[in-house]
């Protein structure tokens, strides 16, 4: 891994005697955003537990989960569709809010060591602090999730309806905005316990709302209401229309108009909560 | 290679803090600081815990914002934060900097990519910091595996990896032993020379404070003493008779009457300063039975006994409102 770390595209000043002229201030920023990025991918995989957990896990949740509830589950106007077919797309959703929950936990570990000083403490601006960590979070994310999606087949899942650009930028801006919106509450929550806390009564609850676990079509009106409003929403339908087309996923309660809004609202949602951590980072105490 | 700084050593400081003032929650860590470092030096900030060293520090680090007094680098005033200023300090915290996952080598780039230098460049300045901190053949180590003051050498090789004009400690040998504390100051007096350094450390180890070219003596936030350690070691006018006693607290009492002499009890001890020891010591074991006093003691004083002086404190002593993990809240 070391090449990853240590692999400069970039020339600069090479074999400059004493004092090399001075890194433009992008440059820096780009610099910084790197090295986060790259740490955290160098160290996923120096941690064999967690890409064991890291793959095991969808997995088990999807054969678990969906051979429990499959015998339930009848959603009127999608028939054919078994609930391991709908609960896939969830997993998907799972494994990106898992993976950036992950990432905004080392934060908070990071910020207790003096790694994170060290770096905050750098020339990069908090911003490319905060893009850093949440690109290396997110690579891996994608990098679970792509294994994950392997198993579409078995889901039902066919050429015919796979979607790879919606499918690809739905993941990726899921992950950004799971990333920020968990490192904006990281940053106010100092120990990993509060944090987890935070995390079962606003992140979990999430996606169990997002129609992830259960179709927004047949909840609750008020239930159905706090799911519409839920930005996470978005990412589940967008997954479940780049497998399964737009048809399954009206099916299932996704109103048609939505179809196409899943990538601008993920833009929006993961803009905000990129500049919310920025911003929460940023606050020099 | 080594820059030169110390052609001019009558000239302009090279970093300056001027009413540096920081408080947390009404308390005032520090109190209108004003400081002036010369390029080439190596400055100790003394005192204990709580006396405001980590506090300047961490807002010479970039981490803590000033609520007062500003920060001249080669006589420009900078904000804290500006990436150009940042860019001339090498900082090693407290608390460890070093990713345990990664080998000492990878720790080594990490720390050169962060500030910018890439490729060839970086890759020279690794391998020039491994040999320099003697550690070139261990590289390929992961750090978990390293004793404290192996991992205390490479946060010196992380932190100057990208040449950085000052370097800037908090309680660097804090936990190490006499050892791993001498090489240590030896690796990093050669790198001062090497590189051309500044040195700015916060300690409260009095054999540290021992090693610096000048002291700035802290005491509850405010500057009370800037000198190098011989000057402020004379300040004491003669010797130290440390006394140890069964009743140490009576024994400091009985000699302020019987005897007319400043005893104190410092940690357990009686202590007298007084410009002729030698003299005394027979006079105090005559005028005390045998029982009331265990052992005597002559000594030159130390820059802990001038601490005290000072202050009125013992250096290894926490003042109550120990800040020696400042909370950081709003």
């Amino acid at each position: 891994m070391s090449a990853e770390l240590s692999a400069a595209p970039e020339p600069m000043n090479t074999g400059a005697p004493a004092v090399s002229s001075p890194p433009g201030t992008l440059a820096l920023q780009w610099a910084t955003v790197r090295v986060l990025m790259m740490r955290d991918i160098v160290r996923f995989f120096r941690q064999p537990s967690r890409v064991v957990g890291a793959l095991a896990q969808p997995v088990l949740f999807w054969f678990v989960i969906g051979s429990g509830f499959a015998g339930s589950f009848r959603v009127e106007g999608a028939q054919g569709l078994g609930y391991q077919q709908f609960f896939f797309p969830g997993v998907v959703t799972m494994v990106l809010l898992f993976s950036a929950i992950f990432a905004t936990i080392t934060v908070i570990e990071d910020r207790k060591e003096g790694f994170l000083q060290a770096v905050l403490a750098g020339p990069g601006s908090r911003l490319a602090v905060v893009l850093g960590k949440a690109l290396g979070s997110s690579a891996i994310a994608l990098l679970q999730a792509s294994l994950f999606l392997l198993l579409a087949p078995l889901a039902g899942v066919s050429a015919a309806t796979l979607n790879v650009p919606l499918l690809l930028s739905v993941m990726v801006l899921s992950a950004l905005a799971l990333t920020g919106m968990g490192m904006s509450l990281a940053w106010w929550v100092r120990s990993s316990a509060g944090y987890h806390a935070v995390m079962s009564i606003v992140m979990l609850p999430m996606w169990v709302l997002s129609g992830a676990v259960f179709p927004l079509k047949g909840a609750d009106t008020w239930l159905a209401w706090v799911m519409r409003l839920n930005p996470m929403r978005y990412s589940v339908e967008g997954v479940r229309r780049a497998l399964h087309g737009a048809e399954a996923s009206v099916a299932l309660g996704a109103s048609s108009s939505s179809a196409g809004l899943e990538v601008p609202v993920l833009v929006a949602f993961a803009a905000v909560f990129i500049g919310l951590a920025a911003f929460s980072v940023s606050r020099r105490e | 290679m080594p820059e030169v700084l110390l052609s001019t050593a009558t000239s302009q400081p090279l970093l300056q803090l001027e009413g540096l003032t920081r408080r947390f929650k009404g308390r005032t860590a520090v109190d209108g600081l004003s400081l002036s470092v010369r390029p080439g030096e190596i400055l100790g900030l003394l005192g204990p815990n709580g006396a405001g060293k980590s506090t300047t520090f961490q807002v010479l680090a970039g981490l803590l914002s000033p609520d007062a007094g500003l920060v001249r680098f080669e006589g420009r005033e900078l904000s804290l934060s500006d990436p150009s200023l940042r860019r001339q300090m090498g900082i090693i915290f407290q608390r460890s900097s070093l990713d345990d996952l990664l080998t000492a080598r990878e720790n080594l780039m990490l720390g050169a990519r962060l500030y910018g230098l890439g490729g060839e460049r970086a890759r020279e300045r690794v391998e020039a910091m491994l040999s320099l901190i003697g550690l070139a053949d261990r590289g390929d180590e992961r750090v978990s595996t390293w004793s404290g003051g192996m991992r205390r050498r490479l946060e010196l090789a992380r932190a100057l990896v990208h040449q950085p004009r000052v370097l800037l400690m908090d309680e660097p040998t804090q936990g190490l032993d006499e050892a791993a504390f001498r090489t240590f100051w030896a690796h990093l007096k050669r790198l001062r020379d090497s590189e051309g350094l500044t040195v700015l450390l916060t300690t409260h180890r009095a054999d540290e404070a021992d090693v610096c070219d000048r002291l700035a003596v802290l005491d509850a936030g405010r500057l009370v003493a800037c000198d190098t350690p011989q000057a402020l070691a004379s300040r004491m006018g003669g010797d130290i008779l440390s006394v140890e006693a069964p009743e140490p607290e009576a024994l400091a009492a009985e000699l302020r009457e019987r005897l007319g002499l400043d005893a104190k009890v410092v940690e357990g001890r009686v202590q007298v300063e007084a410009p002729q020891g030698h003299a005394l010591v027979p006079r105090l074991v005559e005028a005390f039975p045998a029982g009331r006093l265990t052992s005597v003691a002559l000594r030159r004083p130390t820059l802990a006994d001038v601490f005290l002086q000072l202050t009125g404190r013992a250096l290894g002593a926490d003042v109550p409102t120990a800040e020696s993990a400042p909370r950081r809240r709003r």
